[in-house]
């Protein structure tokens, strides 16, 4: 059976506790960073850093919104970037039959530096990242070796206020359906993202070009069964909004 | 906390104020959701809108060191609209005591000021007693000296225009936050507060936390399931240190501490153990002699005896009209007057005000002692930033510590419940856990007084001390034991066994204990912080109590004050989430304030057992800055009319004075910007722990100053421009954060900008930024000598060069 994540940022306080407990679970190195005046660091995914806390914030008609977003890969139900590397490298990128997680191997370093932008290129949320030191691809791992050791993610494991959920992809659904219906109650324009397509569904409060760059596509896909061609063609984005 | 972390989640309305409990106390919102997900109205009151305030209903934004104001305005509003809840109040608290003629209220000042000590002589804050000796009562609450009318009368002067001019807060925020608290009056609706170093950290923070018990008290909501006034507290183990008398001004287990005054024990059990005349108050402070006694048994052993009064002529005394405080010690060694010293676990060049003058006196020690487990900004002092090393004459031994997770040992949370935790690997390289060091030095000190001797030897030689370091062995000794065979009542005792409770301490000698609010928590059933059982009942389940897991001071009463969450014939107020009911005969729930039936029975008693009247105290004496909290402007303040009296500070705050401290006059044109200071969710206290933590330094690298677009277009400054903040102190390079979160206030008319910054980031971590309190002031709460890092008077400019911050 497929499991799911499900990320309610309607609880989240961007503690950043999942950020550091996915470094350490990763024994992953600190990355030199510089305070830029905001509270969002490191800037962006980095080898080193498969999970950030992105805080946006807004003054809409004299309320201050502060929004948190626990960012990480959306594991799709039929990934784009496995699709692409499968052309150039095969194993580059597998997916896990037990729990649909997507799984970046050793093989991606075989991928050349054009063909790993091309992977880049066509995720639509913008998360793998190149370690340009050993040429590998990589972003989050859905800490499988903890899943198949019946742990929960490092991430989902830290998290005090219930932001971060973990399980049957059918409950989590159902999970998603039923916080939304409640968090409307208080935010109309609450929403979950792209859940039919992805393994990580995110529930946000306010319309989702308020978050940041890549939480926005232009167009959501259509409910139904979509060919893969057809999916990937809405997702992928033109080179030119990729970010260097 | 008066209650313990999940009970937050019962509460109908909660109010955090002086606290960013998202940030500093994350596992709090766990329950805080808990309560919003079940319908509750979460709302923050704070400076700042931080990620508390994200998660809030609504934040309201008011000018740091006005609490007093909006509470005061809040208490009027009550008391106005009748919101109150009469019975509780008539019943439980003092409202209906008369209080003494000669008390009075004037112009900012309560009867009995001296200006020349900046004291007040306390005579006149006293209620009128009857032949009996019973305190005389009011129950329809009109007399005119009634602590109710009284009331009525100090805070009639917080009208809504007074107080939303002088705080900054729009009336509509104002009367938004009011009714929504107010609305707790009934019996069925409860609000809790939560309030952390935001109320503490001024010179009225006493007052403030005061203020807010007080509305508590008038809505009832003190003794009930998701009530109660919550300090939280964290990490730094102060629920633990406070009870073990971490500060000079007491002795463990909430005893003053010896002064000169009472040079014998009878003379200081006299002056501290209070007598009531009233069979229905349990006075529970008339045991305090058997506590010392246990006390002094528990430090000195066998060579304590009724002879020589337990030792306690072995303790030190202090001066009564001397400081002693941090603030004050810091002082002294500024002006040359001490020679050497132990610094555990404090990292005073960062976390002390007006670090500068922290990091000079330091250059006049001979030597002192560092426990770390890095090299602080304390450690290093003598090699800082334009210091000649060559110039430093002080000894600095630095002895390694190990981490929380590499010993064993216990910790007491906000909730007072006293959790053991394991040793989870061992300790790195040469470090050793404090309790180690103590005894290490001591055992040595020991060994040298009775070879060579020395001036006044007898507690250094007396003190029963220890082999090796066991923690096991301190928990056993802080319940304590029976020093000798006794019987108590039916029950039969042996030399050596531990003490089942307190109620079993005596004042004779027999008992040992060194802190007898812990007494029970490791008895003949063993060590019950050990203890992780689920175990309830289902009257328990309704309010997540949970009295088999860990063990809390006192006897595992989970909710204080309990006995005031049920009516006088012992049937809760509030049925669906009862704490404590009187069934049968019996109590069930929680563990009572003690056993006694309910208030209505001829052998009832009074809830509030620990005050000698066994009240809640609206009208409170004890303090030494007045009985009703007054608004008084932080020591600098950037107006120069206090709306409520000609007293513009509290009389009584305490001030370190110093050719290296200054206070800007009030209204200060050079320094016109409200400066606040603060932790964050990354770094903890003076950073010395969380720097040296890469993904933490990660998250949060350098030192930043939250300010609103409105002051950043005023100053020029853009987000993420360097920018200097300065003091009369000093000055700091912070990077400027440019936030919609900061927002200006109307302060009587005018426009008031106020600044945020955290105090984690020091020099020892390159790049990252130097002292935050290098800013702050040397200035004082006359009750706990905490300092006012909340506010004080600043301006900023754009940097023209930068030497402090990595760019």
């Amino acid at each position: 059976m497929p499991k799911a994540f499900f990320i309610d940022t309607s609880r989240c306080t961007a503690c950043r506790g999942c950020q550091v407990a996915c470094k350490e679970w990763h024994e992953h190195r600190a990355v030199p960073t510089l305070q830029r005046g905001t509270h969002q660091n490191p800037p962006d995914f980095t080898p080193f850093n498969y999970k950030i806390v992105r805080f946006n914030e807004h003054k809409i008609d004299g309320k201050i919104k502060w929004l948190f977003f626990p960012d990480q890969c959306r594991h799709c139900t039929s990934p784009p970037c496995k699709d692409a590397a499968d052309a150039y490298v095969p194993g580059a990128i597998v997916q896990d039959e037990a729990t649909g997680a997507v799984l970046y191997t050793d093989k991606t370093k075989q991928l050349t530096i054009d063909q790993a932008q091309e992977v880049r290129d066509v995720c639509p949320y913008a998360i793998p990242v190149r370690d340009e030191t050993t040429g590998a691809l990589s972003k989050c791992d859905w800490c499988i070796d903890r899943q198949r050791a019946g742990m929960k993610p490092a991430c989902v494991k830290t998290c005090c206020t219930g932001s971060m959920n973990i399980g049957e992809r059918a409950d989590m659904l159902a999970l998603a359906h039923k916080t939304l219906a409640k968090v409307k109650e208080k935010h109309p324009q609450a929403q979950l993202l792209d859940e039919d397509y992805l393994g990580v569904i995110y529930l946000i409060t306010e319309p989702r070009n308020l978050y940041y760059e890549y939480a926005e596509r232009p167009v959501r896909p259509a409910p139904g069964p979509m060919t893969r061609q057809a999916f990937l063609a809405m997702l992928t984005r033109p080179v030119t909004s990729m970010r260097g | 906390m008066t209650q313990h972390w999940i009970d937050i989640k019962n509460a109908d309305v909660v109010l955090i104020m002086g606290s960013n409990a998202a940030e500093h106390h994350p596992i709090s919102f766990k329950w805080v959701l808990a309560a919003k997900d079940a319908g509750a109205t979460v709302i923050h009151v704070d400076p700042k809108f931080s990620r508390t305030s994200a998660r809030s209903d609504f934040h309201v934004p008011l000018r740091s060191g006005t609490d007093i104001a909006f509470l005061g305005g809040m208490l009027k509003y009550i008391l106005e609209k009748d919101l109150y809840f009469k019975e509780y109040v008539t019943e439980y608290t003092n409202a209906s005591f008369i209080v003494s003629e000669g008390f009075t209220f004037k112009d900012g000042l309560f009867s009995g000021f001296d200006p020349a000590t900046k004291t007040y002589d306390r005579k006149t804050w006293t209620f009128d007693k009857d032949a009996n000796g019973l305190v005389v009562r009011d129950k329809t609450l009109q007399h005119p000296r009634s602590v109710y009318q009284l009331l009525k009368k100090h805070y009639s002067r917080y009208d809504i225009d007074t107080v939303s001019s002088i705080t900054g807060v729009s009336k509509d925020n104002l009367l938004k936050v009011w009714d929504t608290v107010a609305a707790t009056g009934k019996p069925t609706k409860v609000a809790t507060m939560m309030y952390a170093l935001g109320w503490t950290q001024h010179t009225v923070g006493v007052q403030n936390i005061r203020l807010a018990a007080m509305i508590q008290l008038l809505l009832g909501n003190i003794g009930m399931a998701g009530g109660g006034i919550n300090a939280m507290r964290g990490e730094p183990n102060v629920q633990g240190s406070t009870d073990h008398a971490l500060l000079y001004d007491a002795l463990p287990g909430y005893h003053p501490v010896p002064t000169t005054a009472w040079p014998t024990l009878a003379e200081y059990l006299k002056a501290n153990t209070p007598v009531t005349k009233d069979p229905k108050s349990v006075n529970w402070w008339q045991n305090r002699p058997k506590y010392v006694t246990s006390l002094l048994k528990g430090w000195f052993g066998d060579a304590a005896t009724a002879e020589n009064e337990y030792g306690y002529e072995w303790l030190p005394k202090i001066e009564p009209n001397v400081e002693y405080a941090s603030l004050f010690m810091f002082d002294k060694m500024y002006k040359g007057k001490i020679k050497g010293g132990f610094i555990y676990g404090h990292n005073p060049c960062m976390s002390m005000p007006n670090t500068h003058k922290i990091r000079k006196a330091l250059t006049n020690l001979d030597w002192f002692v560092i426990g770390e487990a890095h090299e602080t900004e304390t450690a290093a002092f003598w090699r800082q930033p334009g210091f000649d090393p060559k110039n430093v004459k002080t000894e600095v031994f630095l002895l390694p510590s190990c981490q929380r997770g590499e010993k064993d040992g216990t910790t007491s949370n906000s909730g007072r419940w006293h959790m053991w935790h394991y040793k989870g690997y061992e300790p790195m390289g040469v470090s050793k856990p404090m309790g180690w060091m103590v005894v290490e030095i001591m055992k040595r000190v020991k060994a040298l007084y009775a070879k060579e001797g020395g001036a006044f030897p007898a507690p250094i030689q007396n003190v029963e001390w220890y082999e090796q370091y066991d923690a096991d062995l301190m928990a056993k000794k802080i319940n304590g034991q029976f020093t000798r065979d006794v019987t108590v009542g039916d029950k039969q005792y042996k030399k050596g066994d531990q003490v089942p409770a307190f109620p079993m301490l005596t004042a004779d000698g027999a008992t040992s204990s060194l802190c007898w609010v812990y007494a029970g928590s490791y008895g003949a059933a063993g060590n019950l912080t050990k203890r992780r059982d689920h175990t309830q009942t289902p009257m328990q389940a309704k309010i997540g109590l949970f009295p088999n897991y860990s063990w809390a001071w006192p006897v595992n009463r989970r909710i204080i004050y309990n006995r005031a969450s049920v009516d006088v014939n012992g049937k809760p107020y509030y049925p669906a989430k009862a704490v404590i009911a009187w069934e049968e005969g019996k109590w069930v729930g929680d563990v009572p304030d003690g056993p006694a039936p309910p208030m209505a029975d001829p052998k009832g008693v009074y809830p509030f057992i620990m005050h000698t009247e066994g009240h809640g105290q609206l009208f409170g004496p004890g303090r030494m800055d007045g009985p009703f909290p007054e608004h008084y402007e932080p020591a600098e303040t950037p107006i120069t009319v206090n709306p409520f009296s000609k007293q513009m500070s509290n009389p009584c705050m305490k001030v370190a004075e110093s050719d290296i401290d200054a206070l800007a006059k009030n209204g200060d044109p050079r320094f016109p910007i409200v400066l606040t200071t603060y932790s964050m969710t990354e770094h903890w206290c003076g950073g010395g722990d969380t720097r040296n933590t890469p993904a933490l330094l990660e998250a949060e690298p350098q030192l930043y100053v939250e300010i609103s677009q409105e002051l950043a277009k005023e100053k020029g400054v853009k987000n993420g421009d360097v920018v200097i903040i300065e003091t009369l102190r000093g000055k700091v390079e912070a990077v400027a954060m440019v936030t919609v979160r900061m927002t200006p206030l109307q302060v009587q008319g005018k426009t008031l900008h106020l600044i945020g910054m955290p105090f984690c980031f020091g020099w020892t971590t390159p790049g990252c930024g130097d002292a935050t309190n290098r800013l702050t002031v040397s200035v004082a709460d006359p009750n706990t000598r905490i300092p006012e890092y909340k506010a004080c008077l600043c301006n900023l400019r754009k940097a023209d060069k930068v030497t402090e911050l990595q760019r």
